[in-house]
Parts: structure tokens; sequence; C-alpha cells
């Protein structure tokens, strides 16, 4: 076996993984070497999460190999992959939140005292001594979930890594931690790091990425990107590289189908926004944003998967609990928390995750795109069906759903026809502004350039559109302004010129200290 | 202490404390209540339930329920019975062998098939009771006692309490030290509290499950077995609602319905409490028994409500 570099401790080689319909990985390769801190990254959809789960055993590969510790693996279940070292710290913390601290972190290996009875008092002082070495000062009799989150991520990390750990592998680890606390964890990774583990740093903040990891694999559409030393790539090249955009070809136009002349239209910049966010917080995730949309105007949320664009799109409806800020219509405040109130007010948002927050697919076209507007099609909660069936067939015809019938389920359309029939559901409520969370993802190219289209067109009679896409170029053709969104916060403003993929990506990859 | 501590003792401990005050208030009440005879008569009433509760105590910290047990406890006492015709060991094993294999295949569909507990268990309590019934021709057939030693088991006393209240509590003892100190009784928490994370932290949940059925079907075949044994007779008319008794004790005793926390002092408690109300009721000569059950009913749906509070608070801290 060859020793000239360090070999890898865990290996990709040119793995591939078919789900119904999606090529989620097409022949991906990647070497985790002993005493590294890997950063992977990449957006929606680029196949991270289905290659950890390839590494842990919760996949199997359809091509490709996986090799660890120098010979071929294939985990038929998690546990395996955990029995053979491979430990996975996942967002949301994977322990049982009604037992004590100590019992999760030793259950299974608790110490014995006599007849084979478990020792408490032994295992509360082991408890205590391998949680001092992870910052870690409580009782440890405490049930787990009366601690909080970064303290518990922390009993999960000991835990995995007192099992004899060689590889472990997190998963946006800091997304609901404090500052202190991932100055805490990153002193552990670096911990581990000498003793010769491999670490699989999971996360969509950069900064974190280049203040810990040694080494970066960009995964874009299920295919490797890049992979390579993280210190010599730099930040904007590391963006471009996810968001799959080169620098040259940035300015090549035109493959949308928006067709307005964006360029700043000086009638709309006078008139008072439609709807307006002041200061939305939610700890950990939104961070004073405030967002305003004027009649007519198509706003874009533009920023890097986990950034807060879908948070801040939730608040103003009222369907993200809030810490602070406001959100008016018109002049007037919204009923914070309440998205019915949202809708009668004329704000209604159309979901970035269509099978869960959107249609219901038991019951038929026709009902779908009347749910929203039954309270307006009837009179003292009788609805009338002759309105409905006006309303539903002016919105068939004139987003050209194609439907055998009304009747027919909505689950038997295609994923483009169902996103028409959501629209068509919110438009059939009259809104003043639309809230479009990735409207034209996972549908095909004619279906797309119709949404844009309609966009546009709903936007020349007057709506308010704010617009999140991670498409970069249905962002810059879509939208008059965009806001850049980073870490829950705004950190920029593009309008007119500035406009253009460039500037987004330069805007999202400005320091966050200056 | 601070209020997240004060409301954990609360939760855990409640049902000891007011079973306390409850006595207090009986003895003050009543000249009758805290006669030694009234007092053996809650202890050795509620042994049998107890021993149901014990097992169900188990089964709902798992995250599970067993609906069978009632029908089990009837079952158990008709074979005891018919087995003592055949001497004492017999009048043991038929009813454990029995109650265990039921319980055994719950427990096996539940952990293999994921099917509901609620299901699978209330397929067990309407089956057993039907296997009951066969075996004595609808219910007509009261098959009597015959071994005087198995008899001795149910009747005979020790310091004025009879046999069936010390094994009780030999089984609470050893079930304590089941669940609090033994890596299976961790499992069966850790079940109970987050499946997904058990399995991924390498716990047996399936094995463990099917542990926790057979051990309430054996615990609710031995109950009706040493019934049947107090009352020389394995009587067909008995057990009807009891799972329900056994899981209103436990919940009572501060073992949460959806799994996960719990203990055996809390159910044992729990199986007492009830115990006392209905003593009490009786005490109270105007009143008739089925007030037993309408303050049962109100004092569980207090309990729940409580838990909920408690929970919250705790979750504050």
């Amino acid at each position: 076996m060859r020793r000239t570099e360090l070999e890898a401790v865990l290996e990709a080689k040119g793995i591939s993984k078919r789900f119904p319909g999606v090529l989620a990985l097409d022949d991906v390769s990647l070497a985790l070497r002993p005493g590294e801190v890997h950063a992977l990254v990449g957006e929606n959809g680029a196949g991270k999460s289905t290659l950890i789960k390839v590494f842990t055993g919760v996949y199997r590969p359809d091509g490709g190999e996986l090799r660890y510790q120098g010979g071929p693996a294939a985990f038929a279940t998690p546990m395996e992959a955990q029995r053979a070292g491979i430990q996975t710290i996942y967002q949301e913390v994977n322990l049982v939140p009604m037992m004590s601290v100590a019992r999760n972190l030793l259950l299974g290996r608790e110490p014995r005292g006599r007849f084979g009875v478990i020792d408490a008092a032994a295992m509360y002082g082991e408890a205590e001594r391998v949680l001092a070495g992870y910052g870690v000062d409580t009782d440890v009799r405490r049930p787990l979930r009366t601690l909080g989150v970064g303290a518990q991520q922390m009993v999960a990390l000991a835990r995995a890594v007192s099992v004899d750990a060689r590889v472990v592998i997190m998963d946006e680890p800091t997304s609901s931690l404090e500052p202190r606390e991932v100055e805490t964890l990153f002193g552990v990774i670096r911990k581990l790091r000498e003793r010769g583990i491999a670490v699989m740093y999971v996360s969509h903040r950069l900064d974190e990425l280049y203040q810990v990891c040694d080494r970066v694999t960009v995964l874009r559409d299920g295919r490797l990107a890049h992979t390579g030393p993280l210190a010599e790539l730099e930040r904007l090249k590391l963006i471009s590289l996810m968001l799959g955009r080169d620098l040259n070809e940035v300015r090549s136009d035109g493959l949308t189908s928006f067709s307005r002349d964006h360029a700043g239209e000086p009638h709309r910049n006078g008139q008072a926004p439609v709807v307006e966010a002041r200061g939305l917080t939610r700890r950990h995730v939104l961070d004073g944003v405030d967002v305003s949309v004027r009649p007519g105007e198509v706003v874009g949320l533009g920023g890097l998967l986990g950034a807060g664009r879908t948070e801040t799109a939730k608040a103003i409806v009222g369907a993200l609990p809030l810490d602070g800020g406001q959100v008016l219509v018109a002049g007037a405040p919204l009923r914070a928390g309440s998205t019915a109130a949202a809708i009668r007010a004329g704000v209604s948002l159309l979901p970035e995750d269509r099978k869960a927050e959107g249609i219901i697919p038991t019951l038929s076209v026709r009902e779908n795109i009347a749910l929203a507007a039954l309270p307006a099609l009837g009179r003292a909660g009788v609805v009338s069906e002759a309105k409905i069936d006006r309303v539903v067939e002016i919105f068939m015809r004139r987003l050209r759903i194609k439907a055998a019938s009304p009747h027919q389920l909505v689950s038997e359309l295609s994923g483009g026809n169902q996103q028409k029939v959501l629209l068509a559901r919110w438009l059939a409520v009259r809104p003043k502004v639309l809230l479009l969370d990735e409207p034209t993802r996972g549908i095909d190219v004619g279906a797309k350039a119709e949404v844009q289209a309609l966009i546009d067109e709903l936007a020349e009679e007057g709506l308010g559109v704010l617009l999140i896409s991670s498409d970069l170029e249905e962002l810059v053709e879509g939208a008059d302004r965009i806001l850049v969104l980073r870490e829950g916060a705004v950190v920029g403003e593009l309008s007119g010129d500035e406009v253009t993929e460039e500037r987004i990506m330069a805007t999202i990859a400005e320091q966050a200290d200056g | 202490m601070n209020r997240e501590q004060t409301s954990r003792l609360l939760q855990q401990h409640g049902a000891v404390m007011v079973l306390g005050l409850l006595v207090i208030v009986g003895s003050l009440a009543f000249d009758s209540f805290a006669t030694p005879a009234n007092a053996a008569s809650v202890v050795v009433s509620s042994s049998f339930l107890a021993i149901i509760a014990i097992g169900m105590t188990f089964v709902i910290i798992s995250g599970g329920i067993d609906l069978s047990v009632g029908s089990l406890f009837v079952l158990g006492g008709v074979l005891a019975a018919y087995g003592s015709r055949h001497g004492l060991l017999a009048a043991l094993l038929l009813p454990l062998a029995v109650c265990g294999i039921v319980g055994l295949l719950q427990g096996l569909v539940i952990a293999r098939t994921g099917m509901a507990p609620f299901i699978v268990t209330l397929a067990g309590l309407l089956g057993v009771r039907g296997l009951m019934l066969a075996i004595s021709d609808e219910g007509a057939t009261t098959y009597l006692v015959e071994d005087r030693t198995f008899a001795a088991l149910g009747q005979n006393e020790l310091l004025g309490l009879s046999y069936p209240v010390y094994v009780t509590i030999a089984l609470a003892l050893a079930a304590m030290v089941l669940l609090q100190r033994t890596g299976f009784g961790q499992n069966v928490y850790a079940i109970g509290g987050n499946e997904q994370a058990a399995a991924l932290m390498g716990v047996p949940v399936a094995r463990t499950k099917v542990y926790v059925y057979v051990m309430s079907g054996l615990l609710a075949g031995l109950a009706g077995a040493l019934n049947a044994a107090r009352l020389s007779s394995g009587v067909t008319i008995l057990g009807i609602g009891l799972e329900l008794d056994a899981i209103a004790a436990v919940v009572i005793g501060g073992t949460l319905l959806t799994g996960g926390a719990g203990g055996i002092s809390g159910s044992v408690a729990g199986v007492l409490l009830l115990g006392v109300i209905q003593s009490i009721i009786n005490q109270v000569g105007s009143l008739t028994s089925a007030f037993q059950q309408v303050v049962s009913g109100a004092f569980l749906a207090l309990v729940v409500v409580a838990q909920r509070l408690l929970s919250k608070a705790q979750r504050l801290t």
C-alpha cells in the first residue's frame, strides 16, 4: 500500500445514487484523511445529505465504491457504520431528552458495580469528568432537555467521540449555538484533529469554514464541483463554485422568460410600500431584517442556503414566531403570528416545499384552488358553488393549468401544474403582495417559463412580489431590487445597474467584520 | 431548590405526597379509617392491581400501552384454578406460560411490524377474553381451586397481611432495580424517550420491546393466579376494565403516557391512591361506590393537567 501521502480513512470513489426521477449523486469522489477537518459545501439539492447518508450507512450507493480504513466498506445500517467508528452529529440533537445527562452520555457503557448492577455514583462521576473536557459544567443528573442546545450538542459530541470514533461528521453543528459555544466547539474540533480523527464539517457559514477547515469539497447538482485546500480558495471563488456561476460567464444573459425592463422605474419609487417589515428578529434565525415591497415591484431575496430567506418570507406572513419586529401592510400593523390576518390583509406566501406545505394531494384541482378563497366566495359561511366554478375556470384558463378536468386529483398533475394550482389559489384571494419562495424549483422548463412570464404580468398589474430563488439568473432578471441576506441579516441592497450576479456573489462573500 | 428541581420532584413523587395527605385526612375524618383491619383490606385488595401496574409501567415508559392485561388477569385466574387439579406447579406454570406467550406474540407483532401497540393489544384483549370464555363454557363453568398449597398462597397471612402483599412488595423492589440499575431498564427509558435516537445509540429496540410485553403478560397472569388462589376459584366475570385501572394508576403515579419518564414507586402509590379513595368513599355512608369512579376520574384528569404544567415548567428553565 502506498504511504506516500496520508492515506484516506474514509473514501468515496465514483459514488452514484439514484432516486426515482433524480440522479442525486453522480460519480462523486471524496477522500477524508486522518487528522483533517474537511468542509463539505453545496446549495440545496447539491447532494450533501445524500453523500453523508451514504457514508453513514443510511443509503447504499448504486455505483462506485466506498472504502474505509484501507478496505472496501458496505454499511447496511447506521448502527454498523457507528460500530466501525463513523459518528455523526446531526443538526437536531439525537439523544433522549428526558433521560439525565449522564445516562445519555454513557447509555450502553454504564460503569457496573456488584451483580452487574449500574453503579450510579461512578456513572455520575465519570460523566462529570468527561464533560468537563467539553466545557460543559452542569449537574449531570438533570434531564438532558433542561440544558441549552449548545450543551446538548456537546454531550452528543462527547458521546460520539468517546466510543472510539475515527471519523466524525458534523451536519450544521453551529446553527443553534451562541458565539461562545461555537468557540468551545472549535476547540474540541482542533483537539480531535490532533488525535488524528477525521472531521467532516458541513456548514453554510463561510466564516466558520475558513476558521476551522483544512480542505473543502464543493458539490453542485449531485456532481463534484471542486476539492482542494481551503486556504488557497478565494471566498468569491468558493461562492461561485457553490452557485454554479462561472465568474466570466456571469455577463452572458437571457435564458429566463422575464421580459420587463427592470432598470429602476421612477414612477414607483415615490409610491408608499404596500408591505413593510421592520426589524424581524428571531434568535439564531433572523437578526433585524427590514424588507419593503411597493406595488408593482419585484423584490428579490438573495443569499446562500440558511441565510434566512425562507424564514423572512414566513415571518412576514406570520408563519414563524418572532422575538421582535413588526409587519405593516399599507401602513397598518399586522397582528403577529396569524397567517389568517396576513391573508385577509392581502399578503400571501407560496411556500418552498410544495408537497409538505402547499398542495393537499387528496383534494381535486378545483378544491385546491378554492381553498384559501372560500371565505370570500360565499355568504354567512355558506359557500357558493357557482362562484367557485367561475373562479376556478378563470384561473385554470389564465394560468393554462393542464388538467383533465377541475375535478382531477391535484396529485396526478405534473410538478409545474401543481405549482400553477398553488399560484391560482393565492391569486384567487386577490392579494396585494405575493411572496414566492422558489417558485420554479423542480418544475419543467416550459412551466418554468410560463411561471416567470406570469410573475412579470402580475407585477405589471400592480401586484407587489417578493421573489426568493437560488437560481441567480432568475433572481437577477426577475427582480427590480435585491436584498442580500447572510446569517439572518440584510448585508446589502442592490438596485438598478447593481442587480447583477457578480454583485450578489460579491456581497455574500464580504466578510462579516468588514 | 429552584423551580425546575421542585417541578421534577413533584412529577416523580407527587403521588406519594398526595397519598400521604389523603391518609392523614382520612384518619382525622373517620374513626374506622386508620384501623389495622381497614389498612390491611386496602393493601391486600390493591396488591393484584399493583402487580399488573408494575408491568404496565415498563410498557408505558417504553412508549407503548398494553390493553390485554385485564383479559390476561381473568384468563390467568381460570387457568390457575384449572391447573390446580394437577398440583401447585401446574396451577402456577399454566397461567404464566399461556399469558407469557400471549405477551410474546403481542411484543413480536409490535416490535417487528411497527403496528400500534394500542391496536395489537386491543386485539389481544378481545382474543384472550374469547379464549377464556371458550375454556369456561361461555363463563358458565367456574373451576374451583383444588390444591391446598396453592390456595394457601393466596389466603395465608403473615403479620396480618396475606402472602400476595409480600409477593407484590418483592416484585416492586425487583422492578425498581431492573428499571433504574440495569442496561435493560435504561433501554426502556431510551426507547420511550426517543426511539430513533435510541436505535442510533445502539439500543436493541425490537428485543427490548418484546421483553416488555412478555413481562406485562407474565405479571398479569401471575396476578390472576394469585387472585384465583385467594378466591379459591377461577372467577370469569372479573377483570373487565382492569387494564384501564392499571393505566390510570401508572399515570397518576407520574409516568408519562407518552413514554420516557416515570417509575415503579409512583405506580404503586397510584394503585394505593385509588384504593384509599375507594376506602374513604366507603366510609362516607351516604355515597355509593359509584362515586369512587367519579372521584378517581376527576383525580386522573387533575394529574394529567398538573403533569402538563410541570413539564412545561421544567422546559422553561
